[in-house]
């Protein structure tokens, strides 16, 4: 039996609060403290330093990215261990991260979701008053317009359910993006300037959802701040799985979708 | 009614499944069963694994099965593989060690198979087990049913 650390009654949760941090980084992090660790924590990563788009598990680029503008303009593309869709983030996202022991909410049980409908409950506590927000099938809306994007990854005793939260965003990067094949039925097929929403348009500031995500945390948990410096090491890759995909994978992937659809591949 | 119940129920002690007394995520007699909800089939020192109806029932609709190379070895109780659903990566677990043999290539293009047919055509992986006697600390069908209620009463 594993002893977790409780203060006043709630189980410990550490909290690391970032800056610009690159996503691939906060990505491998999180892979160590999920396969590494056996304490709760949570990541709020405020922004990242430079345009990325990050796939799930299963993500095929030919189906999701369009390849030809970003090789033309080296767009980095991430395959991350999770489950789920693609984005594209940069420094208008928010990326908030719970990685918690399977026990750690009374009553939860790990599997997709009821870890979806806690955490929609978590935010719709925190966004209280600034909006209409709903988890919409595995998405957070306001309306029915999508603002954070989510995905999970759940092992034998441990979960991670990590969000991307458009803070704002540049219509021109999403433009990097497909419509995806599988999509949620709520989309009902719209472009992308149709679906997606700007959290700056409903809530005051990042510090205000920031603040009142920790505090809605500490309902649940003692949330107690660790310094980056303790956690953050860019050397150790041990436990990720998350890859750059390499620039001769997007060629080959850019070179096969142009012969199936017969067309010459323009050099880029 | 009656009589459908009666049919069905002689349908299932026939093919040796067992349903639950709510009628939904059963299980095979004859079976090994981990609690991590991966099942094993034994047939000498070769096992069949596969996840369990539970599992599939609780994980949802799965879209990519992460296969693990065959030649890989594998121990009981640790991950190697992974099923994504929803929007969620979910580890498969290792209910006994030794070394893959075969992988069921099948779910690349069909990973749907995992909830139509957990127990048949949704194997994962064959094993050449290295430790028989693990299979003791797995569980029969009839504790595995009860574990899973217990499991679900908690929540």
């Amino acid at each position: 039996m594993i002893l977790h650390r409780v203060r006043d009654g709630l189980p410990l949760m550490n909290l690391v609060s970032l800056r610009a941090v690159p996503i691939l980084q906060q990505l491998h992090l999180e892979e160590r403290l999920l396969r590494s660790s056996s304490d709760n924590w949570c990541i709020i990563n405020d922004g990242t330093n430079r345009p990325n788009i990050v796939m799930g598990i299963s993500g095929r680029p030919s189906e999701l990215i369009d390849l030809k503008s970003v090789l033309r303009d080296r767009v980095p593309v991430i395959r991350r261990f999770s489950g789920g869709g693609t984005v594209i983030v940069d420094d208008g996202t928010i990326f908030v991260t719970f990685i918690c022991n399977k026990d750690a909410i009374p009553g939860l049980q790990p599997y997709p979701h009821p870890l979806m409908s806690w955490t929609g409950q978590l935010y719709k506590d925190v966004l209280h008053g600034f909006g209409d927000f709903h988890l919409q099938e595995n998405d957070y809306a306001i309306g029915s317009r999508k603002f954070g994007g989510n995905a999970q990854s759940i092992t034998k005793n441990r979960w991670v359910h990590h969000t991307s939260f458009l803070w704002d965003y540049d219509i021109k990067n999403m433009e990097y993006l497909k419509i995806p094949s599988r999509a949620p039925k709520y989309r009902s097929a719209r472009p992308h300037v149709e679906f997606l929403c700007r959290m700056t348009e409903y809530v005051p500031s990042r510090s205000t959802f920031i603040e009142r995500t920790i505090a809605s945390l500490g309902n649940h948990f003692s949330v107690k701040p660790i310094h980056q410096d303790r956690v953050i090491d860019p050397s150790n890759t041990l436990h990720s799985s998350s890859k750059l995909l390499t620039r001769q994978e997007l060629e080959e992937a850019y070179s096969s979708l142009c012969e199936k659809l017969h067309i010459a591949a323009i050099s880029v | 009614m009656a009589a459908r119940l009666l049919w069905a129920s002689r349908v299932a002690s026939y093919l040796r499944i067992s349903t639950f007394p709510r009628g939904f995520a059963s299980v095979v007699k004859d079976l090994k069963y981990a609690d991590t909800h991966e099942w094993v089939k034994v047939d000498g020192t070769s096992a069949t694994v596969g996840i369990t109806d539970h599992a599939q029932d609780h994980l949802g609709d799965v879209v990519y099965v992460e296969l693990p190379e065959v030649g890989t070895n594998v121990t009981q109780g640790k991950n190697f593989g992974a099923v994504e659903s929803v929007k969620a990566t979910s580890d498969i677990n290792s209910p006994v060690s030794g070394e893959v043999v075969e992988v069921n290539t099948e779910l690349n293009s069909s990973p749907g198979l995992v909830n139509a047919s957990a127990y048949d055509d949704g194997w994962i992986i064959k094993v050449k087990m290295s430790d028989a006697g693990e299979l003791d600390s797995l569980m029969d069908s009839d504790r595995y049913a009860k574990f899973c209620e217990e499991e679900d009463a908690k929540h």
